[in-house]
């Protein structure tokens, strides 16, 4: 049932579920960690992607995955639009990741701008992954621009701290016909695992591995976790009673027809 | 003992002498340091009295053991858990500061260390600022490089790699204007990602200027937040005006500038209070501007030319150590800065903690980086230093230590947009 079960953004057809940030850890561990972690897609913040480096990130993609540039550093639509174009010049490819921050504390996305961007990128041919908080109006707003996924937020980037957003992503994954991949804050496997049982496309994660004490071995955990999440949840999650036990006499039991 | 500064050359002339030493002794003959002198900005803004009125209040004898463990405990680390980590009671803690500082940066910047290095383009300086080895009556080589002598340091510079660069210059405006500064900036886009600028501070539109130049970052060092021990160290010139270069921050990301940097020179007034007002700066700024970049250095007094003497008097590395640390939990996103003032060992160290970004290649002198990267001598002439650094790693060795330590040297994390 797996081998059937793809992950399909702007027609692209991926088998891991799992998409790996690169920013935080030493471009020599990457390659075990796509390895470990079996993911298709590898972030690329196009601000370091764009240097003369010894040691070029692009160097340690292995063939066959794919580069998914994105526009940190970006703090409105317009600024956003102009990386993803040096992105697309850099040699990247056609997806985009569209993140535009006007904070530097927290690094929250601006859904307002994210929008604008989306629209100007759709139209020029990108396939466009808005990262954004979730909130179903936005992310309508952004499907209706040309969005081929919606990125919501779990929580606040970097902070390991998990789903506190999971009532709003739910509603994403409920009422949003494109693929929710949950992005940021995911810290633990058994996180990733719980977005997933929700009905996640797919989990985005950076600092939960780029933390850990052995990289690859965190990383094989993730794609472990995101693998039982995913059968779970297409296997159809058994009843969760919230209350007590389920009465045997049922109370309607008096209806006549 | 207290920092012995004042030095007298035998090159000045008897008035220059007498003058010096009339500033030095006696008060009245100063200037008012918070009057703006002409043309001078005056920007509104309610950042200088919320920091120091927070400055002023702050006692930091009267923290405990219980306050420091409080403030380790908790999650988001406020202005009170902030005074309790710079205070005494919170040497004992040091390691346990150092570990909720690993993990703060790590979600932040992961393993990442930025490189860069600094170019000083002229020394010229019309300030007297008494531990600085630039100061007006400071008997030492001066020098103003010429736009081909900027280009060829750049050149020198690019080659070894580096793709941030720092610009800096003395504090004269006469010889070194904006134009100079901004030209220089156009020059340093056409070999760098990244130009910063270390300049005297300058009004909003000059910031606006420079930024169309090229450069996205100002430093601007504040000395001290201690208005009463600025105005005895600063004692002649615009740098005298303490609340003008205050501003200049914000007058710089007014300008457009995308990051703004910050610090006290820790060693000339009290280091716990200077720290507490540095990192206030940055915390009321940033919740002003939330879009801008942020970062604190920490430097400490160094020797200069004509007088080994100076030091950072009670800021040992342990203390320095200890402000490093709070920084970085009252402030888990601002870049930390550690220049090759402080030796080898201490930036390996504190850069598995807490620094973001250090300097490699480093000359604090005039046009001398082809002879301090080739080590052939040139026959060009040169300009003094403006202090002696410690650390003088170049850049491929300070890539490979960096790497060694488990760390990712990073070269460029900057797109101009």
């Amino acid at each position: 049932m797996l081998n059937d079960d793809k992950l399909i953004i702007g027609g692209h057809e991926f088998q891991s579920r799992f998409i790996l940030g690169s920013g935080k850890y030493s471009m020599k561990l990457i390659e075990s960690a796509i390895r470990d972690a079996g993911a298709e897609i590898i972030t690329l913040a196009v601000r370091r992607a764009n240097t003369k480096e010894q040691e070029n990130i692009l160097d340690y993609i292995p063939e066959g995955v794919t580069l998914l540039p994105n526009t940190s550093g970006a703090r409105n639509a317009e600024e956003a639009v102009r990386i993803a174009r040096l992105a697309r010049e850099l040699g990247c490819g056609n997806f985009v990741k569209i993140e535009i921050m006007r904070d530097t504390k927290y690094l929250l996305p601006d859904n307002q701008e994210t929008i604008k961007a989306t629209e100007i990128l759709a139209r020029e041919g990108f396939v466009v992954m808005p990262y954004m908080y979730p909130d179903l109006n936005a992310a309508r707003d952004m499907v209706n621009a040309g969005a081929a996924t919606i990125m919501p937020l779990a929580s606040p980037i970097g902070s390991n701290k998990g789903l506190a957003t999971r009532d709003f992503i739910q509603i994403l994954i409920d009422e949003i016909d494109l693929p929710i991949i949950v992005d940021a804050g995911i810290g633990r496997p058994s996180q990733a695992c719980e977005a997933m049982e929700m009905g996640a496309a797919a989990i985005m994660a950076n600092t939960a591995l780029a933390t850990a004490g052995d990289l690859p071995l965190m990383a094989s955990a993730f794609r472990q976790a995101i693998e039982a999440g995913r059968k779970a949840y297409l296997s159809g999650l058994g009843r969760v009673l919230t209350r007590g036990a389920a009465a045997s006499d049922p109370l309607t039991g008096f209806l006549r027809d | 003992m207290e920092n012995q500064f004042f030095v007298d050359s035998e090159f000045l002339s008897p008035a220059a002498l007498e003058k010096k030493h009339r500033l030095e002794t006696d008060p009245s003959s100063r200037t008012n340091h918070m009057e703006y002198m002409p043309g001078m900005e005056v920007i509104e803004s309610d950042i200088c009295s919320k920091v120091m009125s927070q400055m002023d209040n702050y006692d930091y004898t009267i923290y405990t053991a219980r306050d420091v463990r409080a403030a380790l405990d908790h999650d988001v680390c406020t202005i009170e858990d902030f005074k309790a980590l710079l205070s005494p009671a919170a040497e004992p803690f040091l390691e346990e500061m150092a570990q909720r500082a690993q993990r703060e940066t790590g979600k932040h910047f992961g393993n990442t260390v930025y490189l860069f290095t600094p170019l000083y383009i002229a020394n010229y300086c019309e300030n007297y600022c008494v531990y600085c080895g630039f100061n007006c009556y400071n008997h030492i080589n001066r020098m103003k490089l010429s736009m081909e002598q900027i280009e060829h340091e750049m050149k020198v510079i690019a080659d070894s790699g580096m793709e941030e660069i720092l610009i800096l210059t003395g504090e004269s405006r006469a010889q070194s204007d904006v134009q100079y500064i901004g030209e220089a900036c156009r020059l340093a886009r056409k070999y760098f990602r990244m130009v910063g600028l270390e300049i005297y501070p300058v009004n909003t539109d000059e910031y606006r200027y420079l930024h169309e130049c090229g450069a996205d970052y100002v430093t601007v060092f504040q000395e001290t937040y201690d208005t009463d021990k600025y105005e005895s160290l600063h004692l002649l010139g615009h740098k005298r005006i303490w609340p003008y270069r205050f501003d200049a921050q914000e007058r710089a990301l007014r300008g457009g500038m995308r990051g703004v940097a910050f610090s006290a020179l820790l060693g000339l007034s009290d280091f716990r209070r200077d720290a507490l007002a540095s990192a206030l700066h940055v915390f009321y700024l940033q919740r002003k501007y939330p879009h801008a970049e942020m970062s604190l250095s920490c430097p400490r007094l160094r020797p200069i030319i004509n007088n080994d003497k100076i030091s950072p008097m009670d800021v040992g590395e342990k203390q320095l150590c200890q402000v490093i640390c709070a920084y970085r939990i009252f402030l888990p996103f601002v870049g930390i800065t550690v220049s090759s003032r402080e030796s080898a060992s201490f930036r390996n160290g504190i850069v598995k903690i807490a620094a973001t970004k250090v300097s490699a290649g480093v000359s604090t002198g005039i046009g001398d980086h082809e002879s301090k990267y080739s080590g052939k001598e040139t026959d060009g002439v040169k300009g003094d230093e403006q202090f002696e650094i410690d650390d003088g790693r170049s850049l491929d060795t300070m890539y490979q230590d960096m790497a060694d330590e488990g760390l990712q040297p990073v070269l460029n994390d900057y797109v101009y947009v």
